[in-house]
């Protein structure tokens, strides 16, 4: 145990996600030894994080303003909605470059370990933007684990009456390598998952 | 395929061992607490990532030691394979193959395939159904690797929806209604797809071994009693094994039918993980009737039985026997040694030299104070 000021700073760093108790301490003495302009740098980042950044009204998002830049840009077709977790399958999914439409993000997953249903995700802001009609189809784009299968298959239960068409990433082999450096467990259920051509 | 050479860096009570290992039988002989289970241990972890002895990490390290590693060089088809494996409890372990760095320790299994027999062996017939059900998954896994991943998605299932049933029945008690069961659908529906691919499964795994089990029990026993294995499970018998998509619809049938009494006690009462592998001698269940020979040679049966249908599937495991003699009649012990004697490559270890019958000639080896000196 350390005294005060340097105490209190490896205690909040060691509530981070992923930050064990060393490396609270090993970043604790860093900030410490940091230039006091760099220490400013982060505090007012960290200031700015939470008055600046809201979620979008639309799509939720992270945004600086009512509406995200995606939401705001004319240019992106409001047809087709992609359904993700957390604001950084936005990221990943706009590098990749592919994608016109407008986003939803869930803000979780359906995960009744934590106790989050689908009243604890934005499910029925979903079920509003789809109202309207102009979205002609949604691509269920949550994360391929047990949590993120559920949640799509929940959702499509849901949304699928409402006449909308209704898409899953496709998930197995990673594309680009070779067949051979796939682990066999993810290459014996792409076998077994294999689909008509 | 065989072991050739072996070498132990602290791993349990060896600060550093080398030794040199061939085809055939290999006798591992010395008293009580020497270090001949240790070695087979080894060997184990580096076939398995896991030891059948402990479930953490830390007793494998030797006391005083930071981390383990275990070497051996493996001849498969006359190819060489170097596999070594470094053991750091609490942290992830790291794996090579022929000096290249592995990206995943998982990416060495198969590397050495082993079939062991050991002592804690008696629970898979005296034991809970649970040690039943994971001696059939972890053959599967062994057997088609696709497994490893259909047995955790089913466990995660499991585990999401027992959750979700419990704060329905907990909702239910202080009245909050039900809201929360909208999503039970969706987890019944998941239950029965991985819980069916998991189901067919076992149903052929046990079929499979059913015909190899029986054999190596008469075999053992000199034809004193059958030995018979039946896959039971929380569906009923007769499952259509071949037919998937039939045994999903069955499951969510039971599930139907189950669910008031489920949100009722808080837990999935149906499915794969509820299932048992009845064993039988003559007319009567194993369990609670079979005398200790005589659940001992079941036991070994079993995991001789697993050596088979591997042996089958093209690549043939070393064959590991810890202390297998000691508990068996004269005549048993002929047998089995006669029944081994086709492997290629048998380790077996014993506390008393004269508890190996003559006819298993082949290596020996003195194990003393973590000392292994081959002797013949
Ligand atoms: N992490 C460790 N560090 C040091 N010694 C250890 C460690 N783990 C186990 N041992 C020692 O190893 C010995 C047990 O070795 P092992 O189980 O291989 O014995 P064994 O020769 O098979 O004996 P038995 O005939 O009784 O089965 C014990 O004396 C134990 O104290
Ligand atoms: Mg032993
Ligand atoms: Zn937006």
């Amino acid at each position: 145990m350390y005294e005060g000021a340097i105490q209190d700073l490896i205690d909040e760093l060691g509530q981070l996600p992923g930050i064990g108790p060393k490396s609270a301490q090993r970043l604790a003495f860093h900030i410490l030894s940091a230039d006091p302009a760099d220490v400013h740098r982060l505090a007012g980042a960290l200031n700015r994080v939470k008055e600046l950044v809201r979620f979008c009204n639309l799509c939720f998002n992270v945004a600086e303003s009512d509406t995200c830049r995606i939401c705001r840009d004319p240019r992106r077709g409001t047809e087709v909605i992609c359904v993700v977790e957390e604001p950084k399958d936005v990221v990943a999914i706009e590098k990749t470059g592919e994608f016109r439409g407008r986003y939803h993000v869930l803000g979780g997953a359906i995960n009744p370990l934590e106790g989050i249903g689908p009243d604890q995700l934005r499910v029925r802001e979903l079920l509003t933007r789809l109202r309207d009609g102009e979205v002609k189809e949604l691509i269920l784009a949550t994360d391929p684990n047990t949590e993120g299968e559920a949640t799509a298959t929940y959702l499509a239960l849901l949304i699928k009456p409402m006449g909308l068409s209704v898409t899953r990433l496709a998930s197995g082999l990673p594309v680009g390598g070779d067949l051979e450096y796939a682990d066999e467990i993810t290459l014996g259920r792409a076998f077994e998952g294999r689909r008509a051509l | 395929m065989h072991a050739r050479h072996l070498e132990l860096i602290d791993f349990r009570s060896y600060e550093k061992l080398t030794i040199e290992l061939e085809a055939g039988p290999s006798v591992f002989v010395g008293p009580n607490g020497q270090g001949k289970t240790n070695l087979l241990e080894a060997l184990g972890y580096v076939a398995t990532l896991g030891s059948h002895r402990v479930a953490a990490d830390a007793p494998l390290v030797r006391s005083g030691a930071e981390r383990a590693i275990v070497r051996s060089t493996v001849v498969n088809d006359a190819r060489e394979l170097l596999v070594e494996l470094e053991i750091v409890p609490g942290k992830a372990n790291r794996a090579r193959l022929n000096r290249a760095p592995a990206t995943r320790p998982r990416d060495i299994l198969g590397a050495l395939r082993m079939v062991l027999f050991a002592p804690e062996d008696l629970s898979l017939v005296r034991g809970d159904p649970a040690e039943r059900r994971r001696f059939l998954d972890e053959l599967l896994v062994a057997r088609q690797p696709r497994y490893a991943g259909v047995r955790s998605d089913y466990e995660r299932v499991v585990k999401q929806r027992n959750a979700l049933l419990r704060t329905a029945y907990l909702s239910r008690k202080t009245g909050a209604g039900s809201r929360d069961l909208s999503t039970l659908d969706v987890w019944d529906n998941h239950l029965a797809q991985h819980g069916a691919e998991l189901l067919a499964g076992r149903l052929e795994l046990a079929a499979e071994l059913r015909a190899p089990m029986s054999r190596a029990y008469e075999a053992v026993s000199q034809g004193k009693g059958h030995a018979d294995m039946a896959y039971s499970s929380s569906l009923g018998d007769d499952l259509p094994a071949a037919n998937r998509s039939l045994l999903t619809a069955q499951l969510l049938e039971a599930l139907a039918q189950a669910r008031t009494q489920e949100i009722e006690r808080g837990v999935t009462l149906v499915g794969p993980h509820r299932d048992e592998l009845k064993l039988t001698l003559g007319d009567l269940p194993v369990k609670g009737y079979a005398s200790h020979g005589e659940s001992w040679s079941y036991a070994l049966a079993m995991r001789l039985a697993s050596f088979d249908l591997l042996r089958a599937g093209g690549i043939e495991p070393i064959l590991a026997l810890d202390d297998v003699f000691a508990e068996l009649d004269t005549g048993r012990r002929e047998r089995l040694a006669e029944l081994v004697s086709t492997a290629e490559q048998t380790l077996v270890t014993c506390a008393v030299a004269g508890d190996v019958p003559a006819a298993l000639q082949g290596a020996r080896y003195d194990v003393h104070e973590g000392e292994v000196r081959r002797v013949l």
